[in-house]
């Protein structure tokens, strides 16, 4: 075996190395660590005590303290509507961290982590409970010597976003001298154009955009960072990835499961919203976007941007042609019957919220013209997978013959997010014989055989980068309401024509028409 | 979580017989559920001393997910006159449905002094192709570890481990030279160099480093390279020239080095000291001094690191910095994993160090 190993990451020539000149502008330390220093911060959640906070958010923060990966000062506060003692809340974060962390906590981190923690009741809309948040923030500064950033995390129900924002500049806890505010918004933002445009207005009256961290959970996810790895770190694909060799891309979101427990936010959202409007059509910029310059926030995010204002904005007339929408109905999953949508508790019976969303999309660029993106996602569907499969288009001439074989297919690329995140690629094969016939194989590539490390949870990233104000991974103003501007006009057609819906079986592939949004001679591939 | 086992093994067995019944192992494996894929991320050749093999055995089992998916052993014995080798595949998973059971290769091969001179071809064969590998030789043996350089692209080593410091440095700076090094007395400073580097990221603090007078470091008795390495680290960053130290006191559970470096015009006193107390290897603290008169000290403590700060009027501040101790095991592990990376701090660190050492007589009398 030869060295060095082709492929193979080069030894990094560290001896021309020259010792870095010392200057204000970078920290020499820092070169070669794999984690980048995280300025002081408090971190405050509104909503400490609900779902997405005891699940994801203190379980993150655990994390990344058992890393030491949180700040060098780091303090933690909560804010939530009933009245507890600081002691109380360390108690449920405790128990929030013991029952979701993704590994055992250690004992003597953990307890050094709540050690930091306060806890501030009140509602929302109460003057009073910024101006005893503000006396905890300046404790901590007091106490730390030194000025620490803040970052205000909306945990809450959407409707208190605006109202926590203007309280927050009201109380002057937007902006500090010296150190850094940011607020971190949890989605949705919006439910309509409308709103987002709103929502949009009063958070930067308050804040500068700069300040602004509207998460999508979704690209916190390694596989979807990865996305953009594969498509800009290998030089393979770039002159296959236009018009001229690509023939559609289909986006898949398919779950096996129903709405759970969460119907009264599902059944007011549907599918559309819950998940096209924001997740898969950034999935759609990431297949799409061209490379950026560099890999800053404002130049990857542009590049998205540009990509939403190329897909024209739906009218009502092509709706009926480019959108479907089903219910789930009694069904099979797993081996057990399951209730259709309208018997799943908590859900009204009339109910016409969609739980399956399919468009056709165009986007009306120089590279993608003429190109369909399909992108279908439902709740109670065969399988839970989420992949994005681009279909190149058929070889100019088939000079064998396809007798009594599948025949010569065009090679498909498959980028598999979950659950085996992977990419396979569909190439003819010749059937071992004496004929010349061919079938379609695959060559298959699976992350999870190829990397030693486990990803992180991508609250754990988000949180991190929120803290270092890098917004690479956070939708910026105009992106959100770009895509809005694509889904709205879908939303507001559905709620012109609430009924009757299409339906589905639930363990099924989704509603027959779904095949209708297709061009002549595509298909979905099976779920 | 249940682990699924597959085992061959063979008496005076050949590297092509136990490459032949790697892959038809594999092959059951698949055809018994396609759940059943082989990870394919890195080769990892151990040499040992077959008395020793149980020990290394021991700490390999500890590294948690970081295993390598290929991990060859060739376990010597020197009086052996034929090869006997034993394959285990393990799963990581029972295969279900749409899972991944990932499966990973353990190949033992018990050899004799008079294999060594065939070490490459034995080896070869059994090395996944296009896989990085890493060779780990922790009992010594340099001139079996020469036999497999061209095998590898990177190699583990603990410099702690060798008793002349000089010895550890010079091997460590002469392997750099033909492939990556991964040194786990490097490794173990890591989170101690994450938290001087993230100490000094604000900008109001940044401006110190070009102030520093003083650098202070304990640490285990038997980690003095580990805590050399930090100096040179320091001083490649920040552009220092060391000067050799001098042993100011030693003896066999406490040492004290004290240097010098010169930044420009200016001169920094350096210490190390040894710190009898500690049970684990490492370092046990790092104290820093600025000419403005801002001191700055972290301290190995329970959850994390323990740090205080002492502004020039005077002003101290302590509190901890969290962190989970990584153990020995955490610390191989990591060792495994960083064979894919590259951190271009290391050289330069230890070339720095290696200016630092004490002359010859000096350096005797201490590690004796």
């Amino acid at each position: 075996m030869a060295k060095p190993l082709a492929g193979a990451p080069e030894q990094v020539s560290v001896t021309r190395e020259q010792p870095a000149a010392l200057s204000e502008a970078e920290n020499p330390l820092t070169a070669g660590l794999e984690r980048l220093p995280v300025p002081a911060t408090t971190l405050v959640i509104f909503g400490a005590t609900g779902d997405l906070a005891r699940r994801k958010l203190l379980p993150a923060l655990y994390n990344l303290a058992h890393d030491g990966a949180l700040p060098q000062r780091f303090h933690l506060v909560g804010v939530a509507r009933r009245e507890k003692a600081h002691e109380d809340y360390r108690a449920e974060c405790e128990q929030a961290i013991r029952q979701f962390s993704r590994r055992p906590p250690d004992a003597t981190v953990l307890q050094g982590l709540l050690e930091q923690v306060k806890y501030v009741p009140g509602v929302f809309d109460d003057e009073g409970v910024y101006a005893a948040l503000g006396e905890v923030l300046d404790e901590f500064q007091e106490r730390a010597g030194e000025p620490l950033n803040r970052v205000f995390y909306l945990s809450t129900a959407p409707s208190f976003f605006p109202v926590i924002v203007e309280q927050l500049g009201h109380s002057e806890l937007a902006h500090l001298k010296d150190a850094d505010v940011r607020v971190v918004i949890e989605k949705p933002f919006g439910t309509t154009l409308a709103e987002a445009e709103e929502l949009n207005r009063r958070v930067l009256a308050i804040f500068d955009e700069s300040q602004v961290f509207r998460i999508d959970h979704y690209l916190g996810k390694e596989t979807v960072q990865n996305m953009m790895a594969f498509r800009f770190a290998n030089g393979m694909f770039e002159p296959l990835w236009n018009r001229n060799y690509i023939d559609s891309v289909q986006i898949t979101a398919a779950e096996d499961i129903g709405i759970g427990s969460r119907a009264a936010y599902y059944d007011a959202a549907g599918a559309l919203r819950d998940l096209i409007q924001n997740h898969m059509l950034q999935l759609l910029c990431h297949v799409a976007m061209e490379p950026p310059g560099s890999f800053t926030a404002e130049e990857v995010r542009n590049e998205k941007v540009k990509i939403l204002h190329a897909i024209p904005q739906p009218t009502a007339a092509e709706i009926a042609n480019m959108a479907v929408r089903a219910q789930y109905t009694a069904g099979h999953a797993g081996g057990e019957d399951v209730p259709g949508y309208v018997s799943e508790p908590g859900v009204p019976e009339d109910s016409t919220t969609e739980t399956y969303a399919a468009l056709r999309l165009e986007v009306d660029n120089w590279r993608w013209a003429g190109v369909p993106f399909y992108i279908r996602t439902g709740k109670r569907l065969a399988r839970k997978i989420t992949e994005i499969a681009v279909t190149l288009k058929p070889v100019p001439h088939l000079a064998f013959s396809h007798a009594g074989s599948l025949g010569v297919q065009p090679n498909q690329l498959v980028l598999t997010l979950q659950p085996n995140e992977g990419v396979s690629l569909r190439l003819g094969a010749k059937i071992p014989g004496t004929r010349m016939i061919i079938r379609p194989v695959n060559m298959q590539f699976l992350y999870g055989t190829s990397f030693l490390s486990q990803s992180p949870e991508a609250y754990e990233r988000l949180i991190t980068d929120a803290m270092r104000g890098d917004a690479t991974l956070f939708t910026r103003n105009d992106e959100v309401e770009a895509q809005w501007r694509i889904c709205d006009p879908i939303v507001q057609y559905w709620a012109r024509a609430p009924g009757p819906l299409p339906h589905y079986q639930a363990g099924s592939q989704g509603p027959a028409e779904a095949g209708e949004l297709l061009r002549q001679g595509d298909g979905w591939r099976a779920i | 979580m249940s682990r699924t086992d597959a085992v061959w093994s063979e008496q005076d067995t050949t590297p092509d017989a136990i490459e032949r019944a790697l892959r038809e192992l594999l092959a059951e494996r698949h055809a018994e559920s396609e759940s059943f894929v082989p990870a394919r991320v890195l080769n990892m050749i151990v040499f040992v001393e077959d008395e020793w093999g149980g020990e290394i055995a021991n700490r390999l089992r500890n590294v948690g997910r970081y295993h390598a998916s290929r991990l060859l052993v060739l376990s010597h014995e020197p009086r052996r006159e034929r090869l006997d080798a034993r394959v285990t595949i393990v799963s990581d998973a029972d295969p279900a449905p749409g899972e991944l059971a990932l499966l990973r290769e353990t190949v033992i091969v018990r050899l004799g002094d008079r294999h060594l001179d065939d070490l490459f071809t034995i080896a070869d064969p059994l090395m996944v192709s296009d896989l990085p590998t890493l060779l780990w030789f922790p009992h010594g043996h340099p001139d079996a570890a020469d036999a497999l350089l061209a095998l590898a692209q990177a190699a583990l080593i603990d410099s702690i481990e060798e008793p002349v410091w000089r010895s550890a440095i010079d091997r460590a700076c002469e392997l750099s030279k033909s492939l990556y090094v991964v040194d786990l007395a490097w490794l173990r400073s890591t989170p101690w160099r994450e938290r001087v580097a993230a100490t000094f990221d604000p900008p109001r603090t940044r401006a110190e480093l070009a102030l520093l007078s003083e650098v202070a470091i304990s640490h285990h008795p038997d980690s003095t390279v580990a805590a050399l390495l930090l100096i040179g680290w320091l001083s490649s960053r920040l552009g220092w020239t060391l000067e050799p130290a001098r042993i100011s006191s030693s003896g066999p559970r406490a040492s004290c080095v004290e240097g010098e470096a010169r930044a420009g015009e200016r001169r920094l006193a350096l210490s190390l000291r040894s710190a009898p107390e500690l049970e684990v290897p490492g370092l046990a603290g790092v104290a820093l001094a600025s000419e403005s008169g801002l001191r700055l000290a972290l301290d190995r403590g329970p959850g994390g690191l323990r740090a205080r700060r002492r502004e020039p009027d005077g002003e101290e501040r302590t509190w901890t910095l969290l962190g989970a101790s990584r153990g020995e095991g955490g610390i191989l592990g990591e060792g495994i994993r960083a064979a894919l990376l590259r951190d271009p701090t290391y050289t330069p660190a230890l070339r720095a160090a290696q200016a630092m050492l004490p002359d010859e007589t000096h350096a005797a009398a201490a590690t004796a």
